[in-house]
């Protein structure tokens, strides 16, 4: 707890050195390399906490009379090691990547506190410390994204996270209350104690899920997210889409699983169908993005959809008892959640050196790179196929646990469970396959083929720093694929209490294989398929060198015999998603193409228009914004009364209020 | 355990050494069904020795990942080949990865085909791996479905535990299964790039998309695609064997004359099969590109279905 406070305390004063500091050069340094440094402490109290008993705090500050109360248990470090894990590196990459930022001065002040913040929440012991937290890091991530204000889309990113920040802090406040009861118990000991009556629990749950899932990009709850994580400078997407969602997937299980006790079955269908949506609602916007970051904006709700059909399994199995199939779910929900860390962190600060590198985040104007940028060329690669979850990468791992979870128990005695199971696997499973067409679309688009602008064509590898960070976590992606083991086994403590049991001990498997329930159900090992496929590949290359000719030469492309030289004769990043779009997009989006094809003799150039909508926007957003003028519109006379009836309205009020208080009792 | 290794090898290179077979065996019944002599089943193995001797031709801007892609598509496929009990089950290393593992290493090969037809940027390679993409975004959830049906049936995704479940308990016919096998035949046409789907034999046609991806290749980059095409066949021919006919299939441990036995028996499926796929290619016209969707979603629902079923009801 120590550390803890010494590195909060630290980035706390980070905050306020960035503000005389941003207009140095030596600012990026101090701001960067502390938070860094910070952040390899909490990772490091993190680790130490996963196995360690529960240690409390409580501080002067806050409420009266409660106080701020500080909990570090296995479940917060955790989460303390995902913040510690992607801060570090997000820190890293910035003290390279920084020095292209327009003004410092509107970044190097919030970054720590976004840090410090995020903290704060994953430590948080009371109802009034937790909100507090929440708020600060919904703040200082909204003064980020607002960082670079020049463009008009910036602005509305800003507008529209805010609100729905907003929304999130009053559905969780609302749901501290309930929990908290008549009493006014908001220390989370006394919330734990409470056994509050149970539509009052189910209200608190759906007053969490919308909370948190607003924060984690849940649908309908997503709208900001493709908007706000692009707009924010890159090593701060990175910790928004890495780290930041993560938060609210704690804040989730906080509630969920601790303050509210054991999940019901109704709950887990309600996860699970949102989950669902959510992860193939993602992951088919993400396929048609044009903007590389927006495109990664979209693939964190879908890798957030994956989380919550996870968590969904788990309270499922904990709802009916079954503690293998709980500490499974629960154990790979943890397990993605630290993967998606590890592999959208790395992506996005593959976006941002491509961006400093070419000036553009436009799919269409890039290509080519791979020539250009090798380095970032391979730390993205591994990104791609980690988050397109090939073996032996991590994002496999985690998802290969999901489905067996799935596969587990189908003899469910619910009904909506026994339909949502197989409905979110296949869900799942589409979602996957999907995010590999995203992916490929994406490093193929951005790094191969031909450049698309002079800008590409001409593009410099980034500085040193940037690149390590990138090769850094490039590697960590590939560790976590390789011993899965060592990740599971190291949160079976966190699973332990919350699933009433854990997965298989790991580390006295051969070979490090992951058994997830018992070795006759089905096993992987990631070490030996990478092994094999690593072993066998280069076998073969040599044995071909050896015996078949070795002989190589370069020739103009053959493109069967009409190879063109200019570049826009390539795929695009539209024409590539184009099958996609039209196969997917025309019943989730209601996608239309209309090509206008001038006549035979007609000299002007031949158009396609597409449009897409959104459904979300189109039944939710757009009905309730439109509700919400029409009120106010309505509600203008009120600005122009005389004070007089105002009076008047303020003695209505008293009585209504007293006559609600006579009848309440 | 050095005869359980031996075993092991023995798999790995017998399915490396018979799957120019199979695909020349296909090509001969559908040559001997137009009533035309063909060529000699031998024929695909002449092919590589052929490529494996040329030069390679490389485009100017071909990149490293060009030259990398073909032998990481064959590895991932001859690792996903030798994970299927094709003659034996309970294999020394069959418990490195499942069914779900081969599904994957299957994708992580297209993963890098799709790449590598991107690579030189020309309209072609982008045609195809576009295409690609969007087939196997349909087919490898189909896919998945139908191994979440087996899995269930059997209580495990492990292949070895799945065709010994098979063998032993009595399962009996049950719809789930049989829409398994429905699915499991049309994503075997549609991963192997198959009329209707796709056309091996064709180049330069609007509609190809194995062939566009490739276009680029030459020399022994093409023979290491050539042959893990072929590898792709043999294997998903051995895992419809091997799910739903695993008579035959060898234990762990027997003597050799049971793998003899055992290997012949196998011979007979893929020789069945091979039969089955030439007649098939041959009685149907291949698909626009766009009906290909509503020829893989039928995989799909019937493996949701059947996984629906049988969450359902343990015994459909």
């Amino acid at each position: 707890m120590t550390l803890v406070w010494t590195a909060l305390a630290a980035l706390g004063v980070l905050a306020v050195l960035g503000v005389p500091l941003a207009r140095r050069a030596t600012g990026r340094w101090v701001v960067y390399g502390g938070s860094l440094l910070a952040c390899l402490v909490l990772l490091w109290a993190g680790l130490a906490a996963l196995d360690a008993p529960p240690e409390t705090l409580v501080l002067p500050v806050g409420l009266p009379w409660t106080g701020a109360h500080l909990r570090l248990d296995a479940l917060s470090g955790a989460f303390l090691v995902l913040i510690g894990v992607g801060g570090a590196g997000a820190s890293l990459f910035a003290i390279g990547y920084g020095r292209h930022e327009h003004a410092p001065a509107r970044v190097l002040p919030f970054y720590p506190a976004f840090l410090a913040g995020m903290a704060l929440v994953v430590l948080a012991d009371d109802a009034f410390t937790f909100l507090f937290a929440w708020e600060l890091m919904s703040l200082a991530s909204w003064a980020l994204v607002m960082a670079d204000h020049a463009p008009d889309a910036t602005a509305r990113a800003g507008f529209v996270y805010l609100v729905m920040a907003t929304f999130s802090g009053l559905a969780l406040l609302l749901a501290f209350g309930l929990l908290a009861g008549a009493q006014g118990g908001y220390v989370f000991a006394q919330m734990r104690a409470a056994h509050p009556a149970p539509w009052i629990a189910g209200l608190a749950f759906a007053l969490a899920l919308v909370g948190t899932g607003a924060k984690a990009g849940l649908v309908p709850l997503q709208v900001w997210l493709p908007l706000a994580h692009p707009a924010a400078p890159s090593h701060v997407s990175a910790l928004m889409s890495g780290v930041m969602t993560k938060v609210a997937v704690y804040g989730f299980l906080r509630i969920v699983f601790d303050l509210l006790g054991a999940p019901l079955w109704w709950q887990a269908v309600l996860v699970l169908l949102l989950g669902g949506i959510t992860a193939v609602y993602g992951v088919l916007q993400a396929v048609m993005q044009r903007d590389l970051k927006r495109l990664l904006a979209c693939s964190t709700i879908e890798n957030i959809g994956i989380v919550f059909v996870a968590i969904g399994l788990a309270m499922a199995f904990r709802a009916n008892g079954i503690a293998a199939g709980a500490a499974l779910a629960l154990t790979a929900a943890l397990f993605h959640c630290l993967n998606h860390t590890l592999f959208k962190s790395l992506l996005f600060q593959v976006s941002g050196a491509v961006l400093v590198a070419t000036g553009t985040r436009d799919l269409e104007r890039l290509g080519g790179l791979i020539h250009r940028l090798p380095v970032t060329a391979v730390a993205a690669l591994v990104g791609c196929a980690a988050i397109a979850a090939l073996p032996p990468l991590n994002g496999f791992a985690s998802e290969w646990l999901i489905f067996q979870a799935v596969l587990l128990r189908p003899d469910l005695p619910q009904w909506g469970l026994k339909l949502m199971l197989p409905v979110d696997g296949a869900l799942l499973a589409l979602a996957a396959a999907l995010a590999a067409a995203c992916f490929v679309r994406a490093y193929g688009i951005v790094f191969l083929g031909r450049p698309r602008s002079e800008a590409a064509a001409a593009a410099h590898e980034v500085d040193r720093i940037s690149r390590a960070a990138m090769l850094v976590f490039a590697a960590l992606c590939a560790l976590a694929g390789l011993f899965p083991g060592l990740v599971v086994d190291a949160l079976a403590p966190v699973v332990q209490p919350f699933a009433g049991g854990r997965m298989p001990v790991q580390g006295g498997e051969d070979w490090l294989t992951l058994v997830p329930v018992d070795a006759a159900r089905g096993t992987y090992n990631g070490l030996l398929v990478g092994v094999f496929i690593l072993a066998s590949a280069a076998l073969t290359a040599a044995v071909v060198h050896r015996l078949g000719s070795r002989a190589l030469r370069r020739a103009p492309a053959w493109d069967c015999g009409f190879p063109d030289p200019r570049p826009d004769t390539q795929y695009s990043g539209d024409s590539f998603a184009q099958p996609l779009r039209r196969v997917f997009g025309t019943l989730a989006f209601h996608a239309q193409e209309r090509v206008d094809m001038p006549r035979p003799g007609d000299m002007r150039a031949a158009v396609i228009e597409k449009s897409a909508r959104d459904p979300v926007w189109d039944l939710l957003y757009a009905p309730v914004g439109t509700l919400v003028a029409r009120v106010s519109d309505a509600m203008n006379v009120l600005q122009f009364l005389t004070i007089r009836r105002y009076l008047g309205f303020v003695f209505a009020m008293l009585i209504v209020l007293l006559l609600a208080l006579t009848v309440m009792q | 355990m050095i005869p359980a290794l031996l075993v092991q090898f023995a798999q790995m290179m017998l399915v490396l050494a018979l799957a120019p077979l199979l695909t020349g065996v296909v090509r001969k019944v559908k040559a001997r069904l137009q009533r035309r002599r063909g060529a000699s089943v031998l024929q695909p193995y002449r092919d590589l020795r052929r490529l494996l001797g040329k030069d390679v031709v490389l485009a100017e801007n071909a990149s490293w990942l060009f030259r990398v892609a073909p032998y990481a598509i064959f590895a991932a496929t001859w690792v996903a080949a030798a994970l299927v009990p094709t003659f034996a089950t309970g294999l020394i290393f069959s418990w490195t990865g499942d069914l779900i593992v081969i599904t994957a290493l299957l994708g992580g090969a297209r993963f890098a085909l799709a790449l590598a037809g991107m690579d030189v940027g020309t309209s072609f390679g982008g045609l195809g791996a576009s295409r690609e993409v969007m087939i196997a975004s349909l087919a490898e959830p189909a896919m998945l479905m139908l191994v979440f049906c087996v899995a269930i049936v059997a209580g495990s995704t492990q292949l070895s535990s799945i065709a010994a479940h098979m063998l032993t308990q009595p399962v009996g016919l049950r719809v789930s299964l049989a829409l398994a096998l429905v699915a499991l035949c049309i994503v075997a046409v549609a991963e192997n790039g198959r009329v209707p789907v796709d056309n091996p034999a064709t180049h330069l046609e609007l509609t190809m998309v194995h062939e566009a991806m490739v276009l680029e290749y030459s020399g022994r980059h093409l023979a290491m695609i050539e042959l893990a095409a072929a590898l792709k066949l043999l294997l998903f021919a051995s895992l419809i064997g091997c799910l739903f006919f695993p008579f035959g299939l060898a234990h762990a441990g027997t003597d050799p004359a049971g793998y003899l036995l055992a290997i012949g028996l196998w011979l007979v499926k893929l020789l069945v099969l091979a039969a089955l796929l030439g007649t098939l290619e041959l009685s149907i016209a291949k698909m626009r590109v766009f009906r290909v969707p509503n020829f893989l979603g039928a995989a799909f629902m019937f493996g949701l279905l059947g996984v629906l079923l049988l969450f359902v009801s343990r015994g459909m």
